[in-house]
C-alpha cells in the first residue's frame, strides 16, 4: 500500500480554455496508505477524470502525481502498479475463478506454493473458495466483480485498488451484499482504495473519507461524520443526508441574530461583513416543542411524510420552509402551530454559502 | 371502474411467480406493491398490462373479463425500471408518440404533451434528446408519455430503482403530488422500498414469492404486520426477529437478560414466541448485552450497525452519521415495551402499546 498524493493537479480536455472551464480545477490531495476514499458528485463533477490522473489514463495538464513521494505523473498505467475494477466486470472468460486469480502472480514469476496459498486466502475472503474450479463465464455479475476486486488484491505491492463506479450493473438488491463485501475486505487487506461513484449511500458506507466533487472543484473531504455534522457549504449539506440539512435565511440586526424577529443563537458567531447569512440545522436536530424558550420560533405545519420509523414534518418558520425528522411514536401535533427548537450546538452559521469558520 | 384479481396463478419452471393473487384496485387510488426482488411484482403488472398470461385465476374490470381483452384495448400505461425513451426523437415527440398513434388532432396533441411535461417539470425540455438529459429527466419523459395517454389504468414498475438517491428522494416527493390526484385512474406503482411505498400509497399490497401476505393502508401494514415476513419486508432495514419466550411473567430471549414482561404482553400464555423489534428499538447503550459489529451502513442520514449477540444478528438504527468499525464490541439494549410478538408459525399476535392507539390522520 502506498500514500498517493496529487500536487496542484488540474486538467481541461480542451488545451488552451480558461480555468474556470477545466474539468478539474489545480488542488492538491493526499491519499494515506491503507486508507478507502470515495470520490462522490454528478456527473460531470470531475470524480473520473481525477481517478484517470492516478491510474495514468489522463496525463494531467498541471501538476504532479506523486506514489511515495516519488514522481509517476509522465508513467503509463502499467508502470504504476495498480489495480483497477471498472463499471463493467473484466474477467479472463476461458479461464476458472482460480486462474483468474492466479494471473497476476503468475506473470510476476511467483512460485506455486506461494500462488496456490495467496489464490486461497484472498478467495475465501471473497466467499469464492467454493467456486475456485468453476469457469469464471459462468458466475453472476456481482461474483465477476469480486474476481476483478481479488485480481487486485491478490498482488501484495499493489500500490492503490482504484474502483469505478462498480456497482453500477449490479442488480439493485445485490448492491447491498457487495457494498458489504467490499467494506470487509478493504477493511481485512487494507489496499489504498480510491472508490469513484455517484451514489452518497455506497460512498458513506463504503469509504473511511469521503470527498465530494462538483464542477471540477473539490467542495469537501472528510469522515462520513464530518462531511453530516459540519458540512463545508451549503451544496454539501444538501447532497449529503436525507432529507436535505435545512438552510434559513436570517437577518442581522445591530449585531443580533433573528430569524422572523427573534432571537437566534447559532453554534458560533457569523462575521459583520456578510452579504447572506444562514443558519443550517439537520433535520434529525429540529426539535417539535409546546414550551416557548430560547431558540424556538412559531412553525406552521404543511406536510407530513410517512417514511416508517420516522415522520417528516415540513412546516414554516418565519415564512421558510423547515423539515424537521420525528420519531413515529411522537405523533403529529394535534395543533396546525405550535414551536420549533433549533439547538443551539447544532444551528451552524453560514455566509453566502460557506460554514463560517469556527474562530 | 374497479379492477378485480381473483386467484392469479402462475407457475414457471415449479417455481410460484404469482400464487393466488387476490386484490381489487380502485380507481383514483394509488397502489403500492412492495416486496423484495422476485416477489411477483413485475410478472402481476405484466399480468395486468396483458403481457403475460396466467395459468389460472380470474381478472376482470367493471365485470367484464380482462383477461379477454387483448393488450390494445386494455387503456393500459406502463413505466418501466429502466427508463425507456426513443433516441432519435425529442422530448416533445417522445412524449407525442403514443398519441400520434391513437390519431389524436393535433391541437388535442399539443395540448396533452405540455401538460403532461408541466407536470412532470419538464416544461422547458420540449426540445431536447433524451442524451441530453439526466437519468432523472429520462425518467420524467417516460412518466409524461404515460400519463399523456390518459389511460385508466397507470402500472409503475419500480420506477426510481434506477436512479440516485438524491434523484430518488426528489421523484418520490413529487410523486406524491402527482399522484393526489389521479381522478378515474387505477394507479398500481411497484417498490422494494418500505419508504417509498409508506409515502406514496394509499394501499399498501406485502408480496412475497408470489403471493400478496397483506393488503391495508400504510399504518396499517406497518403498525400491524400480519406476519414475521410482512414485518420484514415494511421496515428499512428488517425488523429484527428472533425467538424468545414468556415465561411467568418474563420475557427471555437468548444471550439477553430475562425482563419483565410489558403491559402490553402482560396477557399471553406462557410459551415460545418469534418477537420483532424494529432497528429504531434496539440502541447501543454503555451497559447491555456484548454484540460484535459485523458491518455498518450508512443510508442517508442514518447509520445501520449489524451486530451479532451470539449466533443472533441484530440491526440497529442510529439517527446522525457515526463511525462504528467492523469488529467492535458494542452493547446492545432492546426495548422490551417495543416488542412485536408473534406466534411460532410467523403470525401476529401482539403488537406493542402504542401502536393501538387510533391512527391520526393527516
Amino acid at each position: 500500500m502506498t500514500q498517493l498524493d496529487i500536487v496542484d493537479v488540474g486538467h481541461s480536455y480542451t488545451p488552451g480554455s480558461e480555468e474556470e472551464r477545466w474539468a478539474l480545477k489545480p488542488l492538491g490531495l493526499t491519499f494515506e496508505a491503507g486508507k478507502t476514499y470515495a470520490l462522490v458528485g454528478p456527473s460531470g463533477c470531475g470524480k473520473t477524470t481525477l481517478l484517470n490522473i492516478l491510474s495514468g489514463l489522463v496525463r494531467p495538464s498541471q501538476g504532479q502525481v506523486l506514489f511515495d513521494g516519488a514522481d509517476v505523473t509522465a508513467l503509463p498505467t502499467k508502470a504504476r502498479n495498480i489495480a483497477q475494477v471498472f463499471q463493467f466486470p473484466v474477467i479472463y472468460q476461458s479461464m476458472t475463478v482460480y486462474e483468474n486469480l492466479a494471473f497476476p502472480l503468475q506473470c510476476r514469476r511467483w512460485d506455486k506454493a506461494r500462488i496456490d496459498a495467496k489464490v486461497h486466502q484472498v478467495a475465501e475472503a471473497l466467499d469464492l473458495d467454493d467456486r475456485l474450479r468453476q469457469p469464471a463465464r459462468r458466475l453472476t455479475a456481482d461474483d465477476k466483480q469480486l474476481i476483478s476486486l481479488g485480481r487486485g488484491l491478490v498482488r501484495d505491492d499493489v500500490a492503490a485498488v482504484l474502483m469505478d463506479e462498480p456497482l453500477t450493473v449490479i442488480d439493485p438488491q445485490l448492491k447491498h451484499s457487495l457494498r458489504r463485501k467490499i467494506r470487509e475486505i478493504t477493511e481485512q487487506f487494507r489496499p489504498t482504495v480510491i472508490y469513484v461513484t455517484h451514489d452518497q449511500y455506497e460512498a458513506m458506507s463504503i469509504a473511511q473519507e469521503v470527498l465530494v466533487m462538483k464542477d471540477g472543484r473539490a467542495m469537501q473531504q472528510g469522515t462520513p461524520e464530518q462531511l453530516f455534522e459540519a458540512p463545508s457549504s451549503t451544496y454539501v449539506g444538501y447532497f449529503i443526508g436525507s432529507p436535505a440539512m435545512n438552510f434559513l435565511t436570517v437577518d442581522r440586526t445591530h449585531g443580533n441574530v433573528t430569524l422572523g424577529g427573534r432571537a437566534l443563537a447559532m453554534a458560533w458567531d457569523i462575521p459583520q461583513s456578510t452579504s447572506e447569512s444562514q443558519v443550517g440545522i439537520r433535520p434529525e436536530y429540529v426539535e417539535v416543542v409546546t414550551e416557548p424558550g430560547p431558540n424556538t420560533f412559531p412553525a406552521r405545519l404543511r406536510d407530513v411524510r410517512d417514511h416508517g420509523p420516522q415522520r417528516v414534518f415540513e412546516m414554516e418558520v418565519a415564512g421558510q420552509l423547515i423539515r424537521a425528522k420525528v420519531p413515529r411514536e411522537n405523533g403529529i401535533p394535534a395543533l396546525e402551530e405550535f414551536l420549533v427548537h433549533l439547538p443551539r450546538a447544532k444551528a451552524l452559521p453560514y455566509a453566502d454559502g460557506r460554514l463560517v469558520l469556527h474562530s | 371502474m374497479n379492477l378485480s384479481a381473483t386467484d392469479l396463478c402462475l407457475t414457471v419452471d415449479g417455481v410460484d411467480h404469482l400464487k393466488q393473487v387476490t386484490a381489487t384496485f380502485v380507481p383514483g387510488r394509488l397502489h403500492t406493491v412492495i416486496g423484495r426482488t422476485m416477489a411477483g411484482k413485475t410478472t402481476l403488472l405484466r399480468v395486468l398490462a396483458g403481457l403475460q398470461a396466467v395459468d389460472s385465476g380470474a381478472l376482470t374490470r367493471e365485470g367484464a373479463d380482462f383477461l379477454k381483452t387483448p393488450v390494445w384495448r386494455r387503456d393500459t400505461a406502463m413505466v418501466y425500471q429502466q427508463f425507456i425513451n426513443y433516441p432519435h426523437l425529442n422530448v416533445f415527440d417522445n412524449v407525442a408518440f403514443p398519441l400520434r398513434r391513437a390519431g389524436l388532432s393535433r391541437n388535442e396533441i399539443r395540448r396533452r404533451v405540455i401538460s403532461s411535461l408541466a407536470r412532470v417539470g419538464l416544461a422547458d425540455f420540449e426540445r431536447r434528446k433524451p442524451s441530453q438529459l439526466s437519468g432523472g429527466q429520462q425518467q420524467r419523459v417516460a412518466l409524461a408519455r404515460a400519463l399523456a395517454r390518459g389511460t385508466g389504468i397507470l402500472l409503475l414498475d419500480e420506477p426510481l430503482a434506477n436512479l440516485d438517491y438524491k434523484l430518488r428522494e426528489q421523484l418520490r416527493d413529487e410523486f406524491r403530488t402527482l399522484f393526489s390526484d389521479q381522478g378515474d385512474t387505477v394507479v398500481i406503482y411497484t417498490t422494494t422500498e418500505p419508504a417509498e411505498a409508506m409515502m406514496l400509497g394509499d394501499v399498501v399490497l406485502v408480496m412475497h414469492e408470489g403471493q400478496i401476505l397483506q393488503i391495508g393502508s400504510p399504518q396499517e401494514v406497518f403498525e400491524r404486520p400480519a406476519t414475521t415476513t410482512v414485518a420484514s419486508i415494511i421496515n428499512d432495514p428488517p425488523m429484527n426477529i428472533f425467538t424468545g419466550r414468556i415465561e411467568s411473567g418474563q420475557v427471555t430471549v437468548a444471550g439477553f437478560q430475562a425482563t419483565h414482561v410489558s403491559a402490553h404482553l402482560a396477557d399471553l400464555p406462557d410459551g415460545v414466541y418469534q418477537f420483532g423489534l424494529r432497528a429504531t428499538d434496539v440502541s447501543l447503550a454503555s451497559a447491555g448485552v456484548e454484540g460484535e459489529v459485523t458491518f455498518v451502513e450508512i443510508s442517508g442520514s442514518e447509520t445501520f450497525v449489524h451486530a451479532a449477540v451470539g449466533e443472533t444478528p441484530f440491526v440497529i438504527q442510529i439517527e446522525g452519521i457515526h463511525d462504528v468499525a467492523l469488529g467492535d464490541l458494542v452493547k446492545l439494549r432492546l426495548r422490551p415495551e417495543r416488542l412485536f410478538a408473534f406466534d411460532e408459525e410467523g403470525s401476529l399476535v401482539r403488537t406493542p402499546s402504542y401502536d393501538l392507539a387510533p391512527v391520526e390522520g393527516r
